[in-house]
């Protein structure tokens, strides 16, 4: 079974794909029929979700300072939890990132993708039994586009000029066009809260299938089951327990005792012996955070493209996946967006390791001596490692790289976006489009590659308002190859979200769009006894 | 010479005199404060030229000039560090460590129930490893030489040689992983009953005692032993008393005064040194509330810890010191 069915069929188990939507995609896959067919009856089989039980997570990334107000949600274990009590408007569809309707039940864009209209679901209630109304979604929503706000999801919110109820509907007008304006909504921030939590934004009332019954930050939140909960398809276990574990053996230690069901974060460097244990199951995530090296493409010498190019052909991928990731992630090919996003562009050629190629462009690029890349531990996991790896391959390609540790303390300050050939950590973002508006727009603050076209930059925004697919994953893949062929950006590797669980958990759903099934775990599995 | 001596001493000096014990303690408390005063400003000053802030940290890579300058200004940085320190230390000495800049929670009613945490995990330590440390300590020195004395020593320095993170997690593998006997991990919370809470704390517990055990029955068996060697312990052998006797009722009070001196050092230890056992056993106590205050900076509550593991400190050698007094006369009167 290769990964992509194994994705169908676990999809299946967790009740989210009907038969013909199965073998439809399958099929596509180029898996035969007869194996569709089985594969559908088996996974249907496990399929039959058991409700009730007792669920304990042992998370990474609590903290004793994390904040019960979502707009204020920061770490993973808050992420986790606030998907537990939460609804969002809108959410992402786990199999292909496009969104899909959650509070919100359908939206309509104007013509122009600047005026959108979204219709609110009816009779679904608060944990406090009020029910949820169109006043509440707005109060939601402008509390965190105020200016003042401090809500992580204000950047991403930054467009919206406008928020107003329209009998039943949201009405949202942007100061410009937009396509990914509902995906935009499913940002884990965006919990509707009852008069969007102004009056107590501490409250953790919301209309998810789990009520918070105790809460202390970095150390544990329970969740009993809602019974009003308005939908069918989650919410499986009675009663869910978080554990702040910040310790990786401590979480690992729990896992294989059988205390907790899930851990998150299992280091690469250990998956190996976790595996060894006999009641856990690894499970590994596409994801679309990716590792970097980043040059400035406005600073000698790297303001010369051949010499970017040799460099980008040094680069040996593979063997940093294999030794950096322990094989858990995947290659990248220079641009900062992978399969696990909607509309990405297919069938561009994979940039390989090539010292002859690499040689050609260093020697036609006229530079000589070594170039200097500043590295810390902090930049990820494993950079120190990777620099020096990268040292060594670009040695066959006769460039010598010059690795500097860099202290950890201020890394981010002091060398990240101001000197011109570091490594660092991208993590992903909900669509191409802030993915590249993040980090290419010639304006951008974080453009840490110094990137500036302004063809680049014309295309870019022509594609957040253009409505049709087609088009637009056409012009994305002209971007791609802008960033890819002419950037700044070495990127050897994705890195995959590595959890794992007890063999008790059934139905986890792997979800392309973010860590822990993109945080809702908890809502989506269930325990066999 | 119709005056009496006496009036003619300050006034001080005639307290002092007539109540040596009283203000030999008094004298000490008078120390512990300005002691701590010292060091509020040692960790007021040694937060401030930190690298990096608050606002950097917590912003991360969302951090624009503007809105570092919001937080700044928010949290009033932009004022002058004598002014926020007098300030910080006025609210303090009135039990108000003001509010997590990051949670924006009340730090002190947050310490409470986390020093509350460490507080129990400590004391419960300390009871099972001031008691057994001593009795070992006695019974080594009964056996000195032999082969129970060796065998509690070689044991004791095994557990002192290994650090505490390797012995929680050998306890963890064994008695929670292998065995399934103990309950992990350690996490305790409010609504938690006692038998319970004192399941949970099981392992660490014996990590803890395994780490300060050593250091104090060594100290005991030192002690002890540097007495016997005395005239009075030869009279006391002489006169025919049995050997354990002697030890308990003439040797140990003798060596009481280094022997509190070290279990008080152990006991501070217990509840300002356990931030790694914290982590590993994941219990919500005040090493790892600091440790999460740290990473972001949030220096309210950083500045608080600091204090408090100051005061900590600062009162167990205080109580050592003001004990040793009592069970040793001849201290009274420093030559």
């Amino acid at each position: 079974m290769n990964d992509y069915s194994k994705y169908l069929a676990s999809r299946v188990t967790a009740g989210g794909l009907s038969r013909r939507e199965f073998m439809g995609r399958a099929m596509a896959a180029g898996i035969t029929l007869a194996v569709a067919d089985k594969l559908f009856t088996e996974s249907a089989e496990a399929a039959e979700p058991k409700r009730g039980g007792h669920l304990k997570l042992g998370l990474e990334g609590g903290a004793a300072t994390d904040s019960k107000d979502p707009a204020k949600f920061l770490s993973q274990f808050m992420f986790c939890v606030g998907r537990c009590w939460g609804d969002m408007l809108v959410e992402s569809d786990p199999l292909t990132g496009a969104a899909v309707p959650a509070l919100a039940e359908s939206w309509e864009p104007s013509k122009d993708a600047v005026t959108w209209t979204f219709k609110i679901r009816k009779g679904v209630k608060f944990h406090d039994g009020k029910e949820l109304t169109i006043d509440d979604v707005v109060a939601t929503l402008k509390r965190h586009t105020d200016a003042k706000s401090e809500s992580g999801a204000l950047g991403v919110l930054g467009s919206i000029k406008e928020i107003k109820a329209d009998g039943g509907n949201l009405v949202l007008t942007l100061s410009e066009g937009n396509a990914d304006m509902p995906l935009l909504l499913s940002d884990y921030h965006l919990v509707i809260q009852p008069n969007g939590g102004v009056d107590d934004p501490l409250a953790s009332i919301g209309t998810g299938p789990y009520k918070m019954t105790s809460f202390e930050p970095g150390v544990r939140a329970t969740f009993e089951k809602n019974k009003d909960d308005w939908r069918s398809d989650r919410g499986y276990v009675d009663s869910i327990e978080i554990i702040g574990m910040n310790d990786a053996t401590a979480r690992i230690a729990a896992l294989s005792s059988g205390q907790v069901h899930y851990i998150n974060r299992v280091d690469p460097k250990t998956v190996n012996l976790l595996k060894r244990a006999p009641n856990v199951e690894i499970l590994s995530t596409a994801g679309r955070g990716h590792y970097v090296f980043i040059m400035h493409c406005d600073k000698a010498p790297f303001d010369n493209n051949d010499l970017r190019l040799a460099l980008k052909y040094a680069m040996d991928r593979e063997t940093m996946v294999e030794k950096i990731l322990g094989g858990y992630g995947k290659v990248g090919n220079d641009f900062p967006i992978n399969a696990t996003y909607a509309l990405f562009p297919e069938g561009i050629e994979q940039r390989a390791y090539d010292p002859d190629k690499a040689a050609f462009h260093y020697k036609k690029s006229g530079h000589s001596g070594s170039v200097l890349l500043r590295t810390s531990e902090v930049a990820f996991p494993g950079a120190v490692d990777a620099a020096v790896l990268y040292q060594e391959s670009c040695k066959k390609a006769g460039i010598e790289i010059e690795v500097k540790r860099e202290p950890g303390d201020g890394y981010w300050t002091n060398v990240w976006n101001v000197q011109p050939f570091s490594t660092s950590y991208w993590g992903g973002r909900p669509t191409q489009d802030q993915m590249y508006s993040t980090a290419y727009l010639s304006t951008a603050d974080w453009n840490d590659t110094r990137f500036k076209r302004p063809d680049f930059d014309k295309l870019l925004l022509e594609a957040r308002a253009e409505l049709d697919e087609a088009k637009r994953k056409e012009m994305y893949r002209t971007m791609a190859m802008m960033v890819r062929d002419e950037g700044g950006l070495i990127l050897p590797m994705f890195n995959d979200f590595v959890n794992a669980s007890t063999k008790q958990v059934k139905g986890y759903v792997h979800d392309i769009g973010n860590d822990m099934s993109n945080g809702y775990v908890a809502t989506r599995v269930w325990l066999d006894a | 010479m119709t005056n009496p001596a006496p009036s003619n001493i300050l006034p001080g000096l005639r307290f002092r005199q007539r109540f040596p014990l009283l203000a030999l303690i008094l004298e000490r408390l008078l120390l512990s404060v300005v002691l701590l005063f010292a060091v509020s400003i040692l960790i007021f000053g040694g937060l401030e030229a930190l690298p990096g802030d608050f606002a950097t940290t917590y912003l991360g890579q969302s951090a624009t000039p503007q809105a570092v300058a919001n937080i700044r200004q928010d949290l009033g940085l932009d004022r002058p560090v004598t002014t926020r320190y007098v300030e910080w230390l006025g609210n303090a000495v009135q039990g108000d460590f003001g509010t997590s800049w990051a949670s924006k929670n009340s730090v002190s009613e947050q310490i409470g129930k986390r020093l509350g945490n460490s507080l129990f995990l400590a004391g419960f330590a300390a009871v099972i490893s001031v008691p057994l440390a001593v009795g070992l300590g006695m019974l080594s020195v009964h056996f000195r030489n032999r082969l129970p004395d060796k065998i509690i020593n070689v044991i004791s320095l095994a557990a002192i040689s290994l650090p505490e993170f390797f012995i929680g997690y050998l306890l963890i593998l064994f008695f929670a992983v292998k065995f399934g006997m103990a309950t992990f991990p350690a996490t305790v919370y409010d609504s938690m009953v006692f038998t319970e809470r004192l399941k949970a704390i099981a392992l660490p517990t014996a990590t803890l005692v395994l780490v300060v055990l050593a250091h104090m029955m060594r100290m005991t068996r030192a002690a002890i032993l540097s007495v016997m060697s005395s005239a009075y312990m030869e009279t006391a052998e002489l006169k025919g008393l049995s050997a354990f006797r002697a030890i308990v009722k003439h040797a140990a009070p003798n060596a009481l005064a280094p022997i509190i001196n070290v279990v008080a050092l152990n006991l501070a230890y217990l509840v300002v040194g356990v931030v790694v056992v914290e982590v590993v056993f994941v219990y919500p106590g005040m090493g790892q509330y600091m440790v999460d205050a740290v990473t972001v900076r949030d220096m309210p509550v950083v500045q608080a810890c600091g204090l408090i593991f100051a005061a900590v400190y600062i009162l167990l050698n205080m109580m050592a010191d003001i004990l040793a007094i009592i069970a040793n006369p001849r201290l009274r009167h420093p030559r």
